[in-house]
């Protein structure tokens, strides 16, 4: 592989960089060493501290509380989806009297910390136990909804001027022009970023944990509270997310080849930490030089 | 409107906190974001693959599970961090964060016209000096909105904190709803008017930066 960052190597730059090679690795093992050491003197390896993780009744609770989480997160992105579309259109809506609180809501629910969002929420709801999954899920359907109603925007104005244009020489009425011409086609490229806004929401349903809604985190707390198994419990947590999330990364990365020809929207969220952020980043960068070269790879 | 006038001191105090927060994590995220995304575009094909695992894992893993790991599993095997909440909370943070900024860092770097280190190649320069002396300074400008963006994030995230004892806006947010239940509104848009203040700051600092670097090129 080549490169325009370096030359291809030659016989002592390979040297060199096999050498580097053989350090890092060397030290990765050395790390991984060292933390047996530590995990096997703390006693951590000891069986007890893992059996609950593959103990059939502690499993079926983690897969409830699995599919709790999972749950969470879909209707959240249903919800997302429809606050998305509805406040996504009224932000290029004509009428400056919906243009306008459609724009303050989204700016504002985007701006405000979901964690804050969620506590505010559950207090409304008399801060009750069975009240804390549906707080969970209307914080998320408004933190992502906003983010999504960016996206909607940017995808309906990145269609062709042309599309509406011809819809409206049809003599189609704008909702016509919206829902059957330019929404579908919209969808389609802005599948992958709904896809990405699924793994952040899956991993903001984590929240839940601080308002003890029924979920993943909440149930690893109650095992390691009941085993004593802080470390294990924590790192099967985060295996878990890690899979669930990856899976979802693949699916995105499909979609994205299958329905928008590579292409990501082109869009400046802000404030908005995930993948679409980076990808959309990455392309704006791009297309700002590509005039200029090429990328490095 | 009581809530406001008699705690302002609290919302001030808990306001140093957050900016403490965002302040120490982004040193943090910048700090090893930067050497994540040199190794990434790195000529040695393990520190490639290194650095792609780190992304991979941080850009995954919710950032609560991972204070979660920080704050109930490594004290397990004596890693306490002098039972500092603010060094556990931070560092979590910054290396949570780092995965974000070497994303947009890799990208800046990949936007960089090709003739630029093929310029600095054929200068004699080495890879480290073609980074550093020629590509980085480059890519820095051009991804000042990106990292914003990062930043911005992290901003939000901080708010994660208070399930951990750091006694910042979030926690004062919720210690005055359950005080004043009928200011709650207000309460929650009087904080939620503290984090857009920081917000807007960044946003308004990245734009400047943006409009000063570009004068420069």
């Amino acid at each position: 592989m080549s490169t325009v960052l370096y030359d291809n190597p030659g016989p002592r730059a390979r040297f060199v960089n096999r050498i580097v090679g053989i350090v890092t690795v060397l030290l990765v093992l050395v790390g991984i060493f060292w933390t047996i050491r530590l995990l096997n003197q703390n006693g951590q390896l000891e069986g007890d501290l893992w059996e609950p993780f593959v103990t059939p009744t502690y499993m079926e609770l983690i897969g409830r509380a699995l599919l709790e989480t999972l749950k969470a997160a879909a209707f959240a992105i249903a919800g997302a989806v429809v606050f998305g579309v509805i406040f996504g259109i009224g932000k290029l809506s004509e009428h400056a009297w919906i243009r306008w609180p459609s724009w303050l809501v989204v700016e504002f629910f985007r701006a405000v910390p979901l964690l804050m969002l969620i506590i505010f929420i559950w207090t409304l709801n008399g801060l009750q136990l069975d009240k804390s999954f549906q707080s969970l899920v209307i914080g998320l359907v408004l933190y992502n909804g906003s983010v999504l109603a960016e996206v909607f925007r940017a995808g309906i104005n990145a269609l062709p001027k042309g599309q509406s244009e011809a819809a409206y020489a049809l003599g189609m009425r704008k909702y016509q022009v919206m829902t059957s011409v330019l929404l579908p086609q919209a969808v389609k490229i802005m599948l992958p970023s709904i896809i990405s806004q699924c793994i952040v929401a899956l991993k903001d349903t984590s929240l839940g944990y601080t308002i003890l809604a029924p979920g993943l985190t909440t149930e690893m707390k109650s095992i390691w509270l009941t085993f004593q198994n802080q470390l294990p419990a924590t790192l099967v947590l985060l295996m878990l997310y890690l899979v669930v999330n990856l899976i979802l990364e693949v699916l995105a990365r499909w979609a994205q080849k299958k329905f928008s020809g590579g292409h990501k929207l082109n869009l400046t969220a802000v404030g908005v930490l995930g993948e679409t952020e980076e990808e959309i980043s990455a392309e704006r960068v791009r297309t700002t030089h590509s005039g200029q070269g090429g990328g490095v790879y | 409107m009581d809530a406001l006038t008699e705690n302002w001191d609290l919302i001030l105090s808990g306001f140093g906190w957050t900016l403490r927060l965002l302040a120490a994590s982004a040193v943090i995220a910048l700090i090893v974001g930067t050497i994540i995304a040199v190794f990434r575009v790195s000529p040695v094909p393990v520190l490639r693959s290194i650095a792609a695992v780190y992304v991979t894992i941080f850009r995954n893993s919710p950032l609560l599970v991972l204070l979660l790991i920080t704050f109930f599993g490594l004290p397990q095997i004596g890693i306490t961090f002098n039972n500092d909440i603010f060094i556990k909370t931070v560092s979590t943070m910054g290396l949570y964060t780092a995965a974000f900024v070497a994303e947009s860092l890799r990208s800046g770097i990949n936007g960089i016209p090709l003739g630029q280190a093929e310029a600095a190649r054929s200068l004699g320069f080495g890879f480290g000096q073609t980074m550093t002396q020629v590509v980085l300074p480059q890519a820095f400008r051009n991804v000042v909105p990106p990292l914003a963006s990062v930043l911005i994030a992290l901003t939000k995230n901080t708010s994660i904190a208070m399930a951990f004892g750091s006694l910042e806006l979030t926690f004062r947010s919720k210690q005055l709803l359950n005080e004043y239940a009928t200011d709650r509104i207000i309460i929650f848009v009087a904080i939620a008017i503290c984090y857009i203040v920081i917000v807007e700051f960044i946003s308004f600092g990245a734009a400047m930066l943006e409009r000063r670097w570009r004068a420069e090129r």
